[in-house]
């Protein structure tokens, strides 16, 4: 690709990452079908953030609608990065566990609702602690049940990345779709150094970060299914090619005996570096 | 140490307790224990993850739940729902005493969220299959690590004791993120109902299904163990009656008052969907 050519390609492409919440869930469904669910105009917010001082947002971060994927039902809910790191509070964790549950009633009553989760979040809301973890327990409770009907895709873009139990949750979706500037982990850089001491995991060394978690490694490693550009157009249509050409098999969750065996061929004393895991694993996305 | 010497902790007391060391499954894996024990003379597998000095992941030595232990849990799990006919499933006990899941960056690279997902959701399906399951907090039930050992449970019990806690991140870290001192996020937990790590600040937020009091958490007595083994009893027969969700927490007494969100974030999101 010729230079030039690449800058009218960067020019023509919308950036997902620099989208706010609202404006990620409208873009991944057919055009003109969002319908929001629980707007910021009915009022429901933290009622745990204002007794410490901080302004509650009116949609607690969460953003939830219907609309459809290629003329199909879907639920999307979307998390606002931009608000409190894109945490999972009381209400932002309700309103996502509760859409699950409805989508799955839904399913059982002959009328599918497939889900699509924009995951950009640091994890539980410490302000809300443990109901922010009780809600992502709940997150995980409703991912499964509903996964048993429909496809539910999970999106990582940037640049907060998806942590802490919501990565969990990012784990158990039938299929995930991720850019190169997005990270997958379970512990956030800057709590494993404060758990583990510096020698351990220096936070501040992006490169290393990112040759550990970032989106392009965990596709490498099959932990995540879809690799796209920061391109809106681009990870709408990867949407649609999920819905439309469902992963065969057991979800990576469910696979067992194959990340045991992985898990087994590595000398914990000496372990591979990122690169190597990759030549270690390489074996495909799923069997 | 000798490999052979387990380190003393409430998971391995009250598994040890609980199950009298019957039905031993050899795991190969010394921090998780696994019994196919009985309750009233019935089946019931009991799990704890415990200690392990020898442990070959040097951050998962202290009964944190590391990639070894999730992937052992999902396995475990997933072995009982697969022997049970639909007409007999057994109840499984998580016997629930874990510090944290695992910091660091070999688990960071190996996917330790893939492994702690995976027993989140066998866990998830045995519930859904019919398996009760019952978590019971003997110790520290922390983030993560509860998330992958307990906290899919139909229901949840707790001994009632000091060292037990339930929280989404150590207070040094909680404090460095939160940008508060230790000080300040103890002052809060007395004030704000979630932020507490005591167990009595659990309960009232309406998410356990009993606390067990009066009980000897460290060094429990024979009368102990039969009383807690009486409320585990309790809990499998009321998870039975009830549907294999997490609807419960949602609707004791104290869930009403202090989850009041959940409970109506439920309630118009179901209007406003049903109102397409």
């Amino acid at each position: 690709m010729t230079a030039e050519r690449n800058e009218q390609g960067l020019l023509a492409r919308q950036s997902f990452i620099e989208m706010r919440a609202r404006e990620r869930a409208f873009s991944v469904l057919d055009p003109g079908s969002f319908r929001e669910l629980l707007g910021p105009f009915e009022g429901i917010k933290s009622p745990w953030l204002p007794l410490q001082g901080i302004v509650a947002q009116a949609d607690d971060g969460a953003v939830l609608g219907l609309g459809t994927v290629d003329g199909r039902h879907a639920l999307v809910a979307a998390i606002e990065s931009a608000y409190q790191g894109g945490s999972m509070g009381e209400v932002s964790g309700a309103k996502i566990a509760a859409a699950l549950e409805l989508a799955r009633r839904d399913c059982e009553r002959g009328r599918p609702v497939l889900a699509v989760l924009l995951l950009e979040t640091g994890g539980v809301r410490l302000q809300e602690a443990n109901l922010g973890l009780a809600a992502i327990a709940e997150v995980h409770a409703g991912i499964i049940a509903l996964r048993q009907y429909v496809p539910v895709i999970g999106v990582i873009a940037g640049m907060v990345g998806c942590f802490g139990g919501m990565s969990l949750a990012a784990a158990l979706c039938s299929s995930l779709i991720v850019t190169r500037q997005a990270r997958l982990g379970m512990n956030g850089p800057e709590v494993t150094e404060q758990e583990a001491g510096i020698s351990e995991l220096d936070a501040s060394d992006r490169a290393l970060i990112w040759s550990l978690m970032g989106g392009e490694q965990r596709c490498a490693l099959g932990m995540a299914d879809t690799l796209v550009d920061d391109d809106a157009a681009a990870i709408a249509q990867a949407v649609r090619d999920a819905v439309a050409f469902p992963a065969k098999g057991a979800e990576r969750s469910r696979q067992v005996e194959r990340y045991r065996a992985r898990l087994a061929a590595i000398d914990a004393r000496r372990p591979p570096d990122p690169h190597a895991l990759r030549n270690l694993w390489q074996e495909g996305i799923r069997e | 140490m000798n490999a052979q010497t387990p380190v003393p902790s409430r998971g391995g007391t009250w598994f040890q307790a609980l199950t009298g060391g019957a039905g031993a499954v050899e795991t190969g894996l010394a921090s998780v224990r696994v019994a196919d024990s009985t309750l009233e003379g019935r089946p019931a597998c009991f799990i704890a993850v415990v200690p392990d000095l020898q442990n070959r992941f040097p951050r998962a030595r202290s009964g944190e739940v590391g990639l070894d232990e999730a992937w052992m849990l999902a396995l475990q799990v997933r072995r009982v729902i697969a022997t049970d006919r639909d007409d007999e499933r057994r109840p499984i006990i998580a016997v629930v005493d874990v510090a944290s899941q695992a910091y660091g960056w070999r688990e960071e690279m190996l996917g330790i969220h893939l492994a702690c997902a995976a027993a989140v959701d066998a866990y998830a399906t045995a519930r859904l299959a019919g398996h009760p399951v019952i978590a019971l907090l003997v110790g520290k039930a922390m983030s993560g690590a509860f998330l992958a050992h307990g906290y899919q449970a139909n229901r949840i019990l707790a001994l009632d004791s000091p060292e037990v806690l339930v929280h989404a991140m150590s207070k040094q870290s909680a404090a460095r993120v939160t940008r508060r001192s230790v000080a300040e996020l103890e002052q809060l937990g007395r004030q704000i109902v979630p932020m507490a790590y005591d167990i009595h600040s659990f309960a009232r937020l309406g998410l356990l299904h009993k606390i067990i009091a009066g009980i000897d958490a460290d060094t429990p007595s024979s009368d102990d163990i039969e009383r807690v083994r009486a409320e585990l009893i309790g809990a499998i027969a009321d998870a039975r009656l009830g549907p294999p969700d997490l609807s419960s927490r949602l609707r004791s007494p104290e869930a009403l008052q202090t989850r009041a969100a959940s409970v109506e974030v439920r309630r118009r999101l179901a209007e406003q969907w049903d109102g397409a």
